[in-house]
């Protein structure tokens, strides 16, 4: 059993390999337009602009209050019927992962320049600072480190969601665990092996987060 | 000597308060004008709103002969007026010299070499050249605010604003910081200094300011303010100073 259940993966091996790098995929690119969508999010909503914070707050409200299902959705069969866009389901689910994780880590940025003492702003007005200067040099190295555990929070979040591109049809890991198991009814070795997988991809962020954590306490 | 900042008719107001009413207000350059006045009484805010942190909603203001619109570029004006804040404000990511060179570098773009030079003489006319490689929460709090004074300092500014800068520091520390003031008081630089240091205002003052409810109440020199103010506002709060000195001593038979 034991050698049959490692012979099994190793000859899923390939097939394994391309779910785990759509899961990946989707992941890493959520995450990183998500950051740069969160940074633009939170220094807008910190800019004081009534305008604009209506407009932000419209689109936070909404992605927080419609499932992130609804939303692939929405996506993935609307733009087709409304605008005429087809759109492949591993670069839909990215868009909606990426607008989904921008709104969770702007608010996180948003909350992180809010806690930074206003004397700081201050301070870094009254040397002339512009605003890019501003955030670039004094608010956002600082804020940085108030948001590092929230932010990794919202990355292990993304990863584990980008497991919803199955229902529109990525073949991600999971998809993949799922056909083999279909095939071989080795249920208890594949979702195992999912497990440690999702496990391995999100410690490390997590692990990171303490160290940095630590590092910038002792400084 | 022609007037460095002056204010004419000038007014701010927060939603329906007005803290700010009618101000008229000429500095000279070289001028040393110690604002005092109770808590609320808009010494702050009139500091704030001549670099622009707050703004006037009525009223002219002219900075060195020229005046401002109200599409101010305050950054221009910023760089000419150094402010120096009661809770120091320095930059805690930085260490002492990149906070201090922060502005000339990235603001003023002026040479590394040639900033840097003169923020370590500065550092070394406030005693602190030892410290210029330490961070923010190194340093006392009388260090950080001399720091705090050398970075704005090292912007060259035409004139100095000094917030309650004493009011946050252990008594031993006012002094360090201070005596700075007195060095540039002594070097012909204009300052504007809030303060409830009464000793310290007498002697530095060229010029009293009094306010209160945001108006200024009266303007004297220092001397005729302390020993006989003119108003009755001013007289009350001159005796809330003396209070603690007049009490009668417990053991005095």
């Amino acid at each position: 059993m034991a050698s049959s259940g490692l012979e099994l993966l190793w000859v899923s091996a390939p097939q394994l390999a391309t779910g785990i790098g759509r899961t990946l995929g989707i992941s890493a690119l959520a995450i990183v337009f998500s950051s740069v969508g969160g940074l633009i999010y939170g220094v807008l909503r910190n800019l004081g602009i009534r305008w604009l914070d209506l407009i932000l707050l419209v689109y936070l409200e909404l992605f927080r209050a419609i499932p992130v299902l609804v939303w692939l959705y929405l996506f993935f069969f609307g733009l087709p019927i409304f605008f005429g866009w087809s759109i492949q389901g591993f670069w839909c689910a990215v868009l909606v992962l990426s607008l989904w994780g921008a709104s969770e880590a702007g608010e996180v940025v948003r909350g992180a320049l809010r806690s930074l003492p206003r004397g700081q702003r201050e301070a870094g007005l009254a040397i002339g600072l512009d605003l890019p200067r501003l955030y670039g040099k004094v608010l956002l190295p600082q804020a940085l480190r108030r948001m590092t555990a929230p932010m990794i929070n919202v990355f292990t979040r993304l990863i584990k969601t980008s497991s919803l591109a199955v229902l529109i049809g990525v073949v991600d890991v999971i998809k993949i665990g799922q056909q083999i198991i279909e095939r071989t009814y080795e249920s208890v070795l594949i979702y195992g092996f999912l497990f440690v997988f999702f496990f391995l991809a999100c410690y490390p962020l997590s692990a990171a987060s303490r160290v940095l954590e630590r590092r910038w306490n002792h400084s | 000597m022609s007037a460095l900042i002056e204010l004419a008719g000038f007014s701010k107001n927060f939603g329906s308060s007005l803290v700010l009413q009618d101000i008229d207000l000429k500095v000279r350059e070289g001028e040393v004008v110690v604002i005092l006045g109770p808590s609320g009484c808009g010494k702050s805010t009139l500091l704030r709103c001549l670099n622009g942190l707050e703004l006037g909603h009525a009223g002219t203001y002219r900075f060195a002969g020229r005046e401002l619109p109200a599409n101010t570029d305050w950054r221009l004006v910023r760089q000419q007026i150094g402010m120096v804040f009661q809770s120091y404000h320095l930059f805690p990511h930085m260490s002492v010299l990149d906070n201090i060179l922060l502005g000339p570098l990235s603001v003023q773009k002026r040479p590394l070499q040639q900033a840097r030079a003169q923020a370590e003489t500065l550092l070394a006319r406030v005693g602190l050249l030892d410290k210029r490689d330490a961070y923010p929460r190194e340093l006392s709090g009388g260090q950080q605010q001399r720091i705090a004074i050398v970075r704005a300092l090292c912007m060259n500014p035409k004139v100095m604003l000094f917030d309650e800068v004493t009011a946050a520091l252990d008594p031993e520390m006012v002094k360090e910081v201070l005596e700075v003031i007195l060095d540039l008081t002594r070097s012909g630089m204009t300052l504007l200094i809030v303060t409830h240091e009464m000793a310290f205002a007498r002697a530095v003052a060229d010029r009293i300011l009094f306010m209160d409810g945001g108006r200024i109440a009266e303007q004297s020199a220092p001397e005729t303010f302390f020993s006989s103010p003119q108003t009755a506002r001013a007289q009350q709060f001159l005796e809330k100073f003396s209070y603690v000195e007049n009490l009668p001593k417990r053991n005095a038979s």
